[in-house]
């Protein structure tokens, strides 16, 4: 069986060489999890999205470092940020050029200009713009961009200047994520003129290094390498081209069979063999999720914080990651990933327990246990590879303290909608970092203003909230990790939610693929990719 | 004939309209909605959720959104699709060859297939080959298709790395789409590689998705071959001292085939749901797949359009197999 | 069917000369082996659901988490305790099939009787009543028809939502109309009939004329879709459990099984093949007994088989 193997690999490379040999130069098939909505990032909020136009088509400001949270010049070289901590003034990189395609050929370089029509499409809706296209831009919303950014000014052709209604630590690392990636005043202009604003969602110009070539729905997306890209030398390949694979399974086979190098999101079942195929390598890396329990502590008895505590100490978490994520899990003990700056090393889990459980849930008056409804998503989520495998394990954890749950799903539109409603009493759901600063985990998981929203616990507590409310005007890094860590430890004392685990990211690909960098925000971008 | 067609026609209307109505109020019916699923985990703006409920004109009144729907849907204008602003229609019109291409060669596969083995069963009514081929053709009548397709790519791609495993051609040939159906846009491209990886492609999804249809046409035809094969003029023919090959293939075949006419007809409506299974599979780019994960998205009007063009199309095959048959058979016409 | 069986050892003692039309039925249903089989084995599988918590080896949600993904027991490194395997949490295959039995029989069963009770009323109304009455219940039928079942189906079950309950009522929807078609135009058939003539001039009320006059003449036509209806309910079930759109796990439904199954298909062919198998040899068993029924049943069909 393993030489029938190794023997269809070899076979594989061979057929991969003389296929090749057709399109001229290198052309690198990636097999994608899903059809993009569109190509125009703002518009919106998944990974599958971001991938087919912010990391191929688009530059932002201020970019992420592949593979890394932390930030770097992008489009601009540098930047100032005023005394007050409310002016940013950016430089701009000269010399860049816009794609040149069957649908526009630019006349200008990138200035300014674009800069600025790229903030006042995502904050004006009076916007010419804007009011001839159909579009909103959730995003933005979400991350407060819309409402705090005062006014974005053009002081010279290369020189911009953003002014802020409030302090935002996160400002920088907020306009490096893809819906604020830098649009083309220029093609803008000319695609209104012609009445046909829509089709910036559908053929997007950009500055970035693959030029959109073509795309059929759920079938492929073609690029070609831009051969002027800024960043000289970044761009290895002539052709990139996604393969639209919906089933997990389907694209390791397809990968298996040289169909494609990289294929995205694995099944975790499938990652033994793959590691052990001599054709194929999987490089991982920590996650940046988080998957967890979440307790609805307004209802009863999950108000009482030994209840909590008796849930949380019950739940076999190894046994969880060992099955639900097949290994490819970190257990998690914090309300954010141990890669966060400010993440509290200290903190420790309260050992599984069954006698110490029932004995708390005796001390809160309920020795023979109770009933309560456990939720469970109806999709995969990257911080959850199967829910309902989970809320079995879980169903079974709790049963042995007394506690009898009742496994409830939703669609999952209607399944968030009541969670936030407050419906359930402990639900699964999890979190993928936005832009890694911790307040996009503390605050927008725990604060009391996200109680009606992604505070599922509906717990707000006020030592914790005055901690990160604090931290959230803080400029100095240092003093706000302190207040972080402070506020780690109330969570882990009042267990509002039962952190489950960090997924591990894994990229399986082929060996010849060369220079792919795993995105902890969980996107995948083919900068500085090549192949052997 | 005309007042047939006309009462026939007069039939087709009521019933389009019943299912746009159907195909309204499901979506309706249908929790959640589309700004939820895409916002997933994320905070929604209350205000933010207005403006795009305005957007998308979901805050109008039920019978006003209705009354536009049908309005529009008679001009073929079937609504924008929410997730990727493109138009309904188009977005079906893309992606219904391919649907078109995989059906075309399963009902080819299940023809000949399915003819082919019912006319061996007739003919040697009660040998082994009778029992083997009705044994067959029973269990692909019974089958899972779902679980026959996991095990075909299983088997052929994966283990013995025969077949592809998915998807339409080797991505490697950049064929630009002219009539949608790969076959013959490598054919007018003049690529014969490409066609043959195209070919490749079609073998496993159009054996699963004939599956059923092929069991169904074999039944049928020996069915209706040993009811021809006892008529008086198969008996004469027989007398003359014909061969029985032609006799088989002559005069049998061709007054068997009329009643397995009529079932390939009726099997669009199979073959349309064994689709979505089948594209689900292979991730086949079609219109199966399409609407399953529009009704994941709430994409309204896309599963609105779907649900709508599906229906319009079977109600239009149904409309043809009956009016041929009445071209064919005076008597029905005269029947009803 | 496990009653039929019962009931012609009865009938066929009573009457010693002349063999009643049950006994007749059954001997012409013995001709055909292969429904002879299928019986057989479905009588096996309704004991083996009605008994599942007596006679199945383990509970179908105990996870035996030393034992996750152990090959059936034959194999090399199988275990004698789990005779087909295990799955992905280490619950014993068999058990989960034998109490899969239960649900994919009741779904059946369940389905096909709320669809035929309400698809022969309707049928008989249409066929009584040729007016307005008639042709609004056909036009309705129609449109339902216009949609393939299990796109329809798919349909109606994202308007519930997925659950046990929600899958038997959208396949007791969808089938509905093959019924009021079948039962219509059986009724139609039946009504110029000189004993239904008679019926009537004997003074026999609309409803007793319905019921008691026509329906049972009806019957036989109806006996054999609701077979087929019950292969097609579990086919169907499956399917959308394989979608994620029907029963939901843990329960041990088949069509879920071999969803979640699908995960693990390169690692262990048996979370696969078992509850595969098991559909298709259910489904085959249906139909072959639907066959058999409908040749015992219509002698005009029988004599071309």
């Amino acid at each position: 069986m393993k030489q029938m193997k190794a023997g269809l690999a070899l076979a594989s490379v061979l057929a991969l060489a003389t296929g090749a040999s057709l399109a001229a130069g290198k052309t690198l098939i990636y097999c994608s999890e899903g059809s993009p909505a569109g190509f125009d990032p703002a518009r919106y909020t998944a990974g599958t999205d971001f991938d087919a136009s912010a990391e191929t088509v688009y530059n932002r400001l201020v970019e992420f470092v592949p593979g890394s949270t932390q930030i770097r010049p992008g489009l601009a070289d540098k930047w100032e940020v005023s005394a007050d901590g409310r002016t940013y003034t950016f430089s701009l990189h000269k010399g860049v050029k816009f794609h040149t395609t069957p649908y526009f050929k630019p006349t200008r370089d990138f200035n300014a200009d674009d800069v600025v029509f790229t903030f006042a499409r995502l904050t004006d809706k009076n916007l010419p713009f804007n009011k001839a296209s159909n579009a909103t831009y959730p995003y933005a919303s979400d991350m407060g961009m819309d409402s705090n950014i005062a006014k974005v000014e053009k002081v010279d052709p290369y020189t911009v200047k953003v002014t802020l209604n409030k302090v935002d630590a996160a400002f920088l690392q907020n306009i490096a994520m893809s819906f604020a990636s830098v649009m083309s005043a220029e093609y803008a202009d000319q695609l209104l003129k012609a009445g046909k604003a829509e089709q910036i969602n559908t053929q997007p110009i950009g500055t970035g290094p693959f030029i959109f070539q073509a795309y059929q729905k759920d079938s492929v997306i073609r690029y070609n390498g831009n051969p002027d890209y800024w960043r000289k030398g970044e761009v290895k390949l002539d052709k990139l081209i996604f393969a639209i694979t919906t089933d997990p399974s389907v694209r390791y086979q397809k990968l298996q069979k040289g169909e494609c190098q990289i294929m995205s999101y694995p099944r975790p079942a499938d990652l033994k063999a793959m590691q052990s195929n001599p054709a194929l390598k999987v490089p991982s890396q920590a996650g940046f999720n988080l998957g967890y329990v979440s307790y609805n502590v307004t209802h009863k008895p999950l108000d009482k914080v030994e209840v909590r505590q008796a849930l949380d100490m019950a739940i076999n978490k190894k046994a969880i990651i060992d099955a639900v994520y097949q290994g490819a899990g970190q257990l998690a003990t914090n309300p954010m990933p141990p890669t966060q700056w400010s993440y509290n090393k200290t903190l420790k889990d309260a050992p599984l327990d069954v006698a110490k459980a029932k004995a708390l849930l005796a001390k809160a008056g309920l020795p023979n246990g109770f009933e309560i409804t456990l939720w469970a998503m109806p999709v995969q989520r990257p911080y959850n590879p199967n829910a309902k495998l989970m809320a079995e394990m879980i169903q079974n954890d709790w049963a042995k303290i007394g506690v009898k749950a009742k496994i409830v799903t939703y669609e999952w539109g209607e399944y968030l909608k009541r969670a936030r409603a407050g419906e359930d009493d402990a639900m699964l759901i999890g979190w993928n970092g936005d832009n890694g600063d911790p307040d996009n985990w503390l605050g927008t998981l725990l604060g009391c203003e996200a109680v009606d929203g992604n505070n599922y616990a509906k717990w707000c507590q006020k030592d914790f909230n005055d901690l990160i409310v604090k931290a959230r005007s803080l400029p100095n890094q240092a003093e706000r990790t302190k207040l972080y860590e402070q506020a780690q430890v109330i969570f882990k004392r009042e267990v509002p939610f039962t952190p489950v685990a960090h997924s591990t990211v894994y990229q399986p690909m082929r060996k010849e693929v060369d220079g792919f960098k795993i995105s902890p925000f969980g996107l995948n971008s083919f900068y500085g990719v090549g192949l052997k | 004939m005309i007042r047939f067609l006309l009462r026939r026609i007069g039939v087709v209307i009521p019933t389009f309209l019943g299912i746009t109505l159907l195909a309204f109020s499901l979506i309706h019916l249908i929790p959640g909605d589309p700004i939820l699923v895409m916002m997933g985990e994320r905070h929604i703006d209350p205000e933010f959720y207005k403006l795009s409920m305005q957007k998308l004109g979901l805050d109008q009144p039920l019978y006003l959104q209705y009354w536009h729907y049908l309005t529009h849907a008679l001009h073929g204008d079937l609504g924008v699709s929410v997730r990727s602003q493109v138009p309904v229609m188009q977005e079906f019109l893309t992606l219904f060859p391919a649907t078109v291409e995989l059906s075309i060669c399963a009902m080819i596969f299940a023809t000949i297939v399915g003819l082919g083995a019912g006319i061996i069963a007739a003919v040697k009514r009660g040998s082994v080959a009778d029992h083997g081929v009705m044994g067959v053709a029973l269990a692909g009548y019974s089958m899972p298709i779902f679980w026959w397709g996991l095990i075909l790519i299983m088997v052929f791609s994966v283990q013995l790395g025969l077949t592809p495993v998915s998807g339409r051609i080797d991505l490697l040939y950049d064929v630009t789409p002219v009539t949608g159906l790969m076959l013959v846009d490598t054919l007018l491209a003049h690529d014969m590689d490409a066609f043959k990886s195209a070919l490749e492609h079609l073998i496993l999804p159009s054996i699963v998705l004939g599956t059923i249809p092929m069991a169904v046409i074999a039944r049928m035809t020996r069915s209706s071959m040993l009811e021809v094969l006892r008529e008086d003029y198969i008996r004469t023919a027989r007398a003359k001292g014909l061969s029985t090959t032609r006799i088989v293939l002559v005069h049998g075949l061709r007054n068997a085939l009329m009643p397995v006419v009529t079932v390939i007809g009726l099997q669009v409506g199979t073959l349309l749901a064994g689709a979505v299974l089948t594209e689900t599979i292979f991730s086949w780019p079609g219109v199966g797949s399409w609407l399953i994960n529009a009704i994941g998205a709430r994409d309204y009007p896309v599963v609105q359009g779907g649900i709508l063009l599906i229906a319009t199309l079977i109600i239009f095959v149904n409309l043809l197999v009956d009016v041929l048959y009445g071209i064919i058979n005076p008597r029905i016409r005269h029947a009803r | 069917m496990a009653q039929t069986v019962q009931t012609t050892a009865p009938v066929s003692t009573e009457v010693l000369s002349h063999p009643t039309p049950l006994h007749e039925f059954w001997l012409a249903y013995r001709a055909n082996k292969g429904a002879l089989i299928a019986l057989a084995y479905l009588v096996i599988l309704v004991l083996a659901a009605l008994l599942a918590p007596l006679i199945a080896p383990h509970s179908p949600s105990e996870q035996f988490r030393d034992f996750m993904l152990t090959p059936p027991s034959w194999m090399h490194e199988g275990h004698a305790r789990f005779l087909l395997g295990t799955d992905e949490l280490g619950r014993d295959i068999l058990s989960r099939l034998m109490h899969g039995a239960r649900l994919s029989l009741m779904i059946g069963l369940v389905s096909v009787i709320v669809s035929l009770i309400p698809g022969i009323a309707l049928g008989l109304l249409a066929a009584f009543y040729p007016g307005w009455l008639g042709t609004a219940i056909m036009r309705l039928m129609d449109i339902m028809l216009a949609l393939p079942s299990l796109l329809l189906a798919i349909a109606i079950v994202a308007v519930l939502g997925p659950g046990l309950v929600n899958t038997m009522l959208a396949l007791s929807i969808v089938t509905l109309p093959s019924y009021v078609r079948l039962t219509r135009a059986s009724a139609m058939a039946e009504l110029s009939k000189d004993y239904v003539i008679a019926a009537k001039l004997s003074g026999a009320g609309k409803v007793r004329l319905m019921f008691n006059t026509v329906l049972p003449n009806c019957m036989a036509p109806l006996i054999v879709q609701a077979t087929l209806g019950f292969s097609s309910a579990i086919l169907d079930t499956a399917a959308l459990g394989f979608l994620g759109l029907g029963v939901q796990p843990p329960l041990p439904e088949w069509g879920t099984m071999l969803a979640a199954a699908r995960d693990y298909i390169e690692r262990a062919w048996w979370v696969v093949t078992m509850p595969g198998v098991t559909i298709l040899i259910t489904v085959l068993a249906l139909n072959l007994m639907g066959d058999g029924l409908r040749d015992a049943l219509d002698p005009k069909l029988k004599r071309l088989a």
